[in-house]
């Protein structure tokens, strides 16, 4: 009797060893930013300093916008709470830096994806969630209604340490017409300047123009010319290396874009646990383990949709109904003739 | 640093660039090389601070005497003067003198010109550009007169301390100085046409000048700020210089049948340089660090086109912060050596 009472402790402890182990190998698994994230309760965001519709904070410190949901749905994905996210405003020539440096885990800030920015500098680009492009903005009374009429010695003011740069050389180059660059360090500056009259034309992803048109002193006296000069698809960044981290980000932005796609709000997603399609089910977490995938409770995608909305809910609250882009064009989902198409979650 | 998959090397700086630059010195676009881009906002940040340097030092002499003076509207508005622009923060006197200045200025169309030939615009200063033949035999003409000038003064100070026979070496200097570039032209075949900048239109309400030198607005509002900030400190160096001299030396050398000219520019100068030199160093140095703040108002300098546009564009925060901090370490350190050379020079030679 006492024998076997000396064996079974030995065989308790042994299991109690094993499982130890086993539950340390499964959290060892998991991102190391994932790890760190739920150790401080919220998540790192890095957003811009002012883009209404995008980022913009209030008077009140509250920050709005679709990339600054992106950061919210991942807070609501691992921590349960969209609004445990701490965000940083950075400049254009602060994002990748304070990304790489670990000063934050995600960079939502209206960031061009480019290969010479994926591939060489540490970072990975996770999705689209704002197809962009570049376009300019003129005075009304300069009777410009086309790139075409731009004239030699134009001066065109614009945003330093962008993919603007880059795309104005080109398009003029390949007009043969000469400029002059006028680059500011924040976006406040530009528009002083360009309001101020500095700047014949002010260039910027179109977006960016019909946002900080609103800024100008009178908005009615300048227009958007029609042509788009560059493809600029805008999406969150995340550090190489962590895959973990990677696949949370990006498929916390997926979840948005899918449940707008059948159909699931922030107002039905718990009615939808008993619906028919197995699809929305999986999206709601009544079917299937696809939050143990990624290494989250299997509600991670009910919360991003309960707490931060589908991508439709996003972009109307912050895009379409304050009035800066109210034609949804190519962010449209792609059953609606736009080209939202995400992979199936499953 | 390859935890987080960067590279590192020095390899991007022969890579073409492919930006542009507002205002350059040297002949630059996206063609070039990132180091060409280098050199293009090095040279504009030395461009800035030598005006700077220049008009801080004109405008930091006359108020340092002017605070000395005994009339009192004078000597009150350097010290309102002092005061005022030595207490605001710097970056809040360039964003006021640009903007300022572009709400301020004309647009093109409706500036009117100066002496028939400068346009001051909100596009910036539009000024006439000389266009040379044979500029070469001009230089060295002009460097003909230079050398000769020296070797006279040498000459005319030998004489003086040998002989105690004084030449009259300024006259000397000036008519030198104008008759040998004047041959240039009559015998040298050197000729210059000037080229006044054009108004052109651009679009039903947008004009520009066209021909001529165009000094940007970013340019001359930083160099304006930079050099009305740095003077205040340099006029308190000047002043301190001044009365740093014991009243004795002046009733001295008054006393010794000196004229008021002679004993300034004998007896009290070469004494108050002594004590102006070396904080005035520091003022130098302060002002060439501070046109750092240009990128706030987009002037193309080192720090907007090196460590901000082509960090951007090739993301390699580290060699190119590297490099910027070398670039004005080694600025400074030449505008100190220049300086310790001076103040060496006119310091006291004890025999």
């Amino acid at each position: 009797m006492f024998k076997y009472l000396k064996q079974l402790t030995s065989l308790v402890a042994m299991v109690a060893v094993l499982f130890t182990f086993t539950t340390e190998t499964m959290a060892a698994k998991k991102s190391k930013t994932l790890k760190n994230t739920q150790k401080k309760g919220f998540v790192r965001c890095g957003v811009s300093q002012g883009l209404p519709g995008f980022s913009n904070a209030d008077a009140a410190g509250n920050w709005t916008g679709v990339d600054v949901d992106v950061c919210r749905a991942v807070a609501a994905a691992v921590l349960g709470d969209a609004n445990k996210v701490k965000f940083t405003p950075l400049s254009a020539k602060e994002r990748f830096t304070a990304l790489t440096s670990n000063e934050i885990d995600i960079l939502s800030r209206n960031t061009t994806w480019t290969l010479s920015r994926d591939a060489d500098i540490g970072l990975t680009f996770v999705g689209v969630n704002f197809y962009d492009g570049q376009g300019f903005m003129v005075r009304k009374n300069s009777g410009y209604s086309s790139v075409n009429d731009f004239k030699n010695g134009i001066s065109a003011c614009t945003n330093l340490g962008t993919t603007t740069e880059l795309n104005m050389r080109d398009f003029f180059n390949s007009k043969g017409i000469s400029y002059e660059p006028v680059t500011f360090e924040k976006a406040d500056e530009v528009v002083a300047a360009y309001d101020a009259g500095r700047c014949d034309t002010y260039t910027t992803d179109k977006s960016g123009l019909a946002a900080q048109r609103i800024k100008l002193s009178s908005p009615d006296d300048h227009i958007v010319l029609p042509e788009t000069i560059s493809k600029e698809p805008l999406g969150p960044v995340v550090r190489q290396g962590d895959s973990v981290w990677e696949d949370i980000v990006r498929w916390s932005l997926n979840t948005m874009i899918e449940a707008e796609e059948y159909g699931v709000t922030s107002a039905n997603a718990d009615s939808m646990k008993t619906s028919d399609n197995p699809a929305v089910k999986r999206l709601v977490g009544a079917e299937g383990e696809l939050g143990a995938a990624l290494g989250l409770d299997n509600d991670w995608s009910l919360r991003i949709i309960k707490q931060v909305g589908n991508y439709g809910e996003s972009y109307k609250r912050n895009i379409a109904d304050t009035g800066i882009l109210p034609d949804r064009g190519p962010n449209e989902l792609w059953t609606k003739g736009g080209i939202l198409y995400v992979p199936p979650a499953r | 640093m390859e935890n987080r998959g960067i590279t590192f090397g020095y390899g991007f700086l022969s890579q073409e660039s492919s930006f542009d630059v507002q205002f350059s010195l040297i002949e630059f676009d996206g063609s070039h090389s990132y180091f060409r881009a280098y050199l293009v906002g090095l040279l504009n940040t030395i461009l800035v601070s030598v005006i700077g340097i220049i008009f801080a030092t004109i405008i930091g002499v006359v108020v340092g005497i002017a605070r000395l003076s005994n009339n009192y509207l004078i000597n009150r508005t350097a010290a309102v003067y002092v005061e005022f622009f030595r207490n605001i923060p710097l970056l809040l006197q360039i964003f006021f003198w640009y903007f300022a200045a572009l709400r301020a200025l004309p647009l093109p169309q409706d500036t009117e010109a100066m002496f028939g030939v400068f346009f001051l615009t909100i596009k910036g200063f539009f000024v006439p550009a000389f266009v040379w033949n044979n500029l070469d035999i001009f230089i060295y003409s002009l460097m003909a007169a230079i050398i000769s000038i020296i070797v006279i003064r040498i000459y005319a100070k030998k004489k003086q301390e040998n002989y105690g026979i004084q030449t009259p070496v300024l006259s000397i200097s000036l008519g030198l100085l104008i008759i040998l570039p004047l041959l240039s032209f009559l015998v040298g075949g050197v000729n210059a046409s000037v080229e006044i900048p054009v108004i052109k239109q651009l679009s039903q309400s947008g004009y520009t000048y066209e021909g001529g030198i165009k000094l940007p607005p970013e340019l001359i509002s930083l160099a304006l700020a930079l050099s009305l900030y740095t003077a205040t400190f340099i006029a308190e160096c000047v002043r301190a210089g001044v009365q740093g001299v014991s009243k004795g030396q002046k009733e001295a050398a008054a006393s010794i049948g000196l004229t008021p000219n002679q004993v300034l520019k004998l007896v009290v100068m070469p004494q108050a340089l002594r004590i102006i030199i070396p904080p005035t160093t520091n003022q130098y140095l302060n002002l060439t660090k501070n046109s750092s703040l240009a990128a706030a108002i987009a002037y193309p300098d080192l720090v907007l086109v090196f460590a901000g546009t082509a960090l951007m564009q090739t993301g390699r925060a580290i060699e190119i912060v590297s490099i910027t901090m070398l670039t004005y370490l080694s600025l400074s350190i030449s505008i100190s050596i220049f300086m310790n050379w001076y103040n060496k020079k006119i310091a006291i030679k004890e025999k």
